[in-house]
């Protein structure tokens, strides 16, 4: 199958006086698998319809492979869509769902009972052919509308919350063969989510949205290591963010100060790319700080000298299975600090005395 | 626990009663099923039985045959079958097009088609048979102008043809309305995934869209299959009686009571009923059809270009004028002093009306009586059936639903003749009158034939009222029965007054029991005035004014059961439960643990 390249220039659409999309530049390489990712509202969705034709953007344009598509109606784009809610047509028989894309491409009947018969059997639901979709699992009938959309051969494939109305073990297991029929398919895959598990989890690279605006495009790892604000550093993963003030440049790095914990130094040259405006003295940033990259000790334990450690409270504790996350009051912030669980160690009870360990190389500077 | 948690937390079913009903459920069910085989299976039963039982008291299917072997009754029979069949594919040409356009398009004057369309169901197609004969007849308006300005004429309302013309005009809504909800209803992902696979325009309807909507448009035109077929007064009206209908009517009259072919014709009209119903249950069975899932919307609606929506306005209007020409006929009639070979009235007159209030009066008074107990007692019969249902552990409860919602197949001329057939000669108790000949009897017909109305309103009144409002209540030491009362009844008001005016309206407007059990003119409701107008010439002017008097007061009642339902926030129905028991929350935490 040919991989195909997506882009997106300068995208904007509203509705009515709403701008919902505004200046969306994206770029999808060919058999990529790309994950959208924001909260409900953010408009990623409402840019997948504009890619399968649905709906029509104001401003820019969409170019598959170099060519322009915006003018095309849905059914001339060859774009498969999974829906969120499957959309199975329930008067049809699940090999006729599958078959009516090709039924509308006159494809031959040898060869569409081939294909229709080959598209079953890539998810394991030949055996169901001749049942109706409501007669299916949750998860049957998501297999049954990935069939459907991917027998078509269709140059894209995008997915919207595919996963959104399964529980959650099978989310986890459709998630993994998900991936695993794209890498096999090597189909360029468009997926919407606002579950940044899922997208960490599959996607090649991913795009955070929020409020229209494209935030940050990457690797997972890139996105959640080197956020480009507090937006994206919340969203993929937890954050501690502090609100903080830049006081002083020197030699070594940053020095900042941070109401109720006192003054930090941030060392420059991890910040790729650099810390963004305004690193004026005096102006206002965001320290992050990832809750498993902090330390805590016992108030009395010996303290490492490479963190600045500050004097906390154990205010609650979460037991998550391989880690305990613990919400820690330092200097009048509640801090989130994930420490790892072995069977048998015990933890902080609430209420406990701790010191609480802060490597300034681990952390981040935001724009506030 | 907050007020929302408490209505709505406890999923779990709480076993009401542990030691099975207790002897008043028990009593109350007795009673409604005592109700039910009094009134209605025992006299459908005596009518199968004698359909099928020889002068000895021996099991014969000879009525059958013998029934077949007329070829008066076989040309009946076909031209039943017929007729239902094409009124249902006629009204299906003026509603589909009406739905689908309607739902797809969006255009000034399409709230016009939904308010208009439903109208013809007010008024029952006898009352509009004579008005249209006025206006498309063989001299009527229509051809007049036509034979005047090009020179031929049209027959639409000659024979069985003007029968199947008049129904279709009148029953089509049954099949705009259900097929505009099933439209209403698919999820716009639907189409939005045929879309994705390359299919458009007509190929999409019809892969798509239509099967999508297939259960409402079957559910719809089985409907009008079964209100034609049955139809008494329509045909007998138009002076046509090679029907099933008018044959049963005219034996049961004019031959008597025992001449076993009337029981004949009621058991196969039964028998077509309970087929058509069961056909449009299939279609709906096993089938999710539709409703919007997660994540969808309905169909988009799209916006016509300004010389469409003119030429979508013409449509719809021209729809309309031939739908509403029947009461418009009606109107024109009740205020002519002569109508006759002229397109319009020559000269109009109030006379008509001063005539009905001077002499229909009783009959006015009739209707208002019968209906109102006939609606009252189904209600009462509803709520009880649907708590019963819902609500209690008696056994065998759903067969309460079930017979109930059975009479929808009992066409009234059916019921009618099996009340006759099986009360002959039984007295009102404590009375020397004859039960057949009193008013009791059209009251109890009326009330049999519109319970499944009430009892689907009263059904789905009471599914909106969570059991744990009434679990509070008892917790706080109200009775069953006291609960019922100060509860449930008050929450579900909106939806009881819906099942009463619907029940009142439609029982004010039903000709063909009321024609059979009609004994005395004294006795008559205003349905039967009509029907008795309407058979001389000089009376078609009093007929339309009681007529127009009549959709009068079904339109009032449609128009206030709407209102009632649709909510429009003074109602108690439209009321958010917590507001309306401010007491409740707290007693629900003392009944929670």
């Amino acid at each position: 199958m040919r991989k195909v390249s997506l882009q997106c220039r300068d995208i904007g659409m509203s509705y009515g006086a709403t701008p919902v999309l505004k200046g969306i530049d994206l770029d999808v390489v060919p058999g990529e698998f790309f994950a959208l990712l924001g909260p409900s509202g953010s408009g990623k969705s409402t840019l997948l319809r504009l890619i399968a034709g649905f709906a029509r953007q104001q401003q820019g344009r969409l170019l598959v492979d170099g060519v322009d598509i915006g003018s095309q109606p849905p059914w001339q784009r060859n774009i498969g869509m999974v829906f969120q809610s499957y959309a199975l047509w329930p008067h049809l028989s699940v090999w006729d769902n599958v078959a009516f894309g090709l039924v509308e491409r006159r494809v031959a009947r040898d060869e569409l009972r081939r294909r229709v018969g080959d598209a079953l059997e890539l998810v394991g639901l030949a055996a169901h052919a001749q049942r109706r979709p409501s007669q299916l699992s949750g998860g049957q009938q998501q297999r049954v509308a990935l069939a459907r959309t991917i027998v078509i051969k269709p140059q894209l494939l995008l997915l919207d919350e595919p996963l959104s109305n399964l529980d959650k073990t099978l989310r986890v297991q459709m998630r993994q063969e998900l991936q695993s029929l794209q890498r096999r398919l090597g189909i360029t895959t468009l997926f919407v989510t606002h579950d940044q598990e899922e997208a960490m989890g599959t996607a090649d690279r991913m795009a955070v949205l929020d409020q229209g605006v494209l935030q940050q495009v990457g690797t997972p790892a890139t996105l959640y290591d080197e956020p480009v604000n507090g937006f994206v550093a919340g969203f993929v993963g937890t954050m501690n963010l502090l609100p903080a003030q830049l006081t002083a440049r020197r030699a070594d790095g940053i020095e900042l100060a941070v109401a109720g914990l006192g003054t930090l130094v941030v060392a420059l040259p991890r910040q790729s790319p650099p810390p963004p405006p305004p690193l004026a003295t005096g102006g206002a940033v965001l320290l992050s700080l990832r809750p498993h990259l902090l330390g805590l000790l016992p108030a009395d334990a010996a303290r490492d000298p490479g963190s600045v450690w500050f004097d906390g409270l154990v205010e609650a504790s979460e037991f998550l299975g391989p880690f305990t996350r613990y919400r820690v009051r330092v200097g009048g912030h509640a801090l989130a600090v994930d420490l790892p669980h072995r069977a048998g160690q015990g933890g902080f009870a609430p209420g406990s005395a701790v010191a609480l360990g802060v490597d300034p190389a681990l952390s981040r500077l935001l724009p506030a | 626990m907050t007020p929302s948690s408490a209505a709505a937390s406890p999923r779990r079913e709480i076993p009401r009663t542990r030691r099975g009903p207790s002897a008043g459920v028990r009593l109350t069910g007795a009673l409604v099923l005592a109700f039910l085989l009094l009134f209605l299976v025992l006299p459908v039963a005596r009518v199968f039985f004698t359909a099928f039982v020889d002068g000895d008291g021996g099991p014969t299917l000879g009525h059958f045959a013998a029934f077949f072997s007329q070829s008066l009754m076989r040309e009946a029979f076909f031209n039943s079958l017929g007729v239902a069949l094409a009124s249902a594919l006629c009204a299906a040409l003026i509603a589909v097009p009406l739905a689908c356009f309607t739902v797809r398009f969006r255009f000034r004057g399409m709230v016009l088609v939904h308010t208009l369309g439903v109208l013809p169901l007010v008024m029952p197609p006898f009352v509009g048979a004579v008005a249209m004969q006025l206006i498309y007849g063989r001299s009527g308006a229509v051809n007049l102008l036509l034979q005047r300005h090009l020179g031929f004429t049209l027959p639409i309302m000659d024979g069985l043809a003007g029968v199947v013309f008049v129904e279709s005009i009148h029953y089509f809504p049954f099949i705009l309305m259900n097929l505009t909800v099933a439209l209403r209803n698919i999820d716009g992902a639907m189409e939005e995934a045929a879309l994705n696979l390359g299919c458009k325009g007509w190929r999409l309807f019809w892969r798509v869209v239509f099967p999508l909507a297939m259960p409402g448009f079957v559910a719809g035109a089985s409907l009008v299959f079964v209100k034609v077929f049955d139809d008494l007064g329509t045909p007998l009206v138009m002076g046509q009686t090679n029907l099933l209908a008018p044959q049963a009517y005219l034996r049961i009259t004019q031959v008597g009571l025992e001449d076993p072919l009337g029981y004949v014709i009621s058991v196969i009209m039964i028998g077509f009923s309970i087929a058509a119903m069961a056909l449009s249950a299939r279609t709906l069975k096993g089938r999710d059809y539709a409703t919007t899932q997660k994540g969808g919307g309905a169909l988009p609606q799209r916006r016509l270009s300004p010389g469409a929506t003119l030429l979508a306005q013409a449509w719809v209007i021209v729809v309309l004028v031939v739908v509403l020409s029947p009461h418009i006929g009606v109107l024109l009639l009740s205020l002519a002093q002569v109508w006759s070979f002229t397109p319009l009235p020559d000269a109009y007159t109030l006379a008509h009306y001063a005539t009905v209030f001077q002499d229909a009066g009783g009959m006015m008074k009739n209707t208002l009586l019968y209906c109102g107990l006939a609606a009252g007692l189904d209600v009462l019969l509803g709520l009880t059936i649907a708590w019963l249902m819902l609500r209690s552990t008696l056994p065998a409860r759903q067969w309460l639903d079930w017979i109930a919602t059975a009479s929808l197949a009992v066409p009234g001329i059916v019921l009618a003749i099996g009340f006759l057939r099986l009360y002959k000669g039984v007295l009102l108790p404590g009375t020397d009158l004859l039960l057949t000949g009193s008013w009791v009897m059209i009251m109890l017909a009326y009330a049999v034939r519109r319970l499944p109305y009430a009892l689907r309103a009263c059904v789905a009144a009471l599914q909106q009222v969570h059991a744990s409002l009434e679990e509070a209540a008892q917790s706080v030491g109200a009775t069953p029965l006291r609960t019922v009362r100060r509860v449930v009844v008050p929450l579900m008001a909106g939806g009881l007054l819906a099942g009463f005016v619907t029940s009142f309206t439609t029982a004010a407007v039903e000709l063909s029991a009321t024609m059979l059990l009609v004994s005395a003119e004294s006795a008559a409701p205003m349905s039967y005035g009509i029907y008795l107008y309407m058979q001389s010439v000089a009376g078609r002017g009093p007929g339309a004014a009681l007529g127009v008097l009549a959709i009068a007061v079904v339109a009032l009642g449609t128009w206030l059961s709407h209102r009632v339902v649709h909510g429009s926030g003074r109602l108690p129905a439209a009321r958010p439960p917590e507001p309306a028991l401010p007491a409740l929350p707290a007693a629900a935490t003392a009944a929670g643990h």
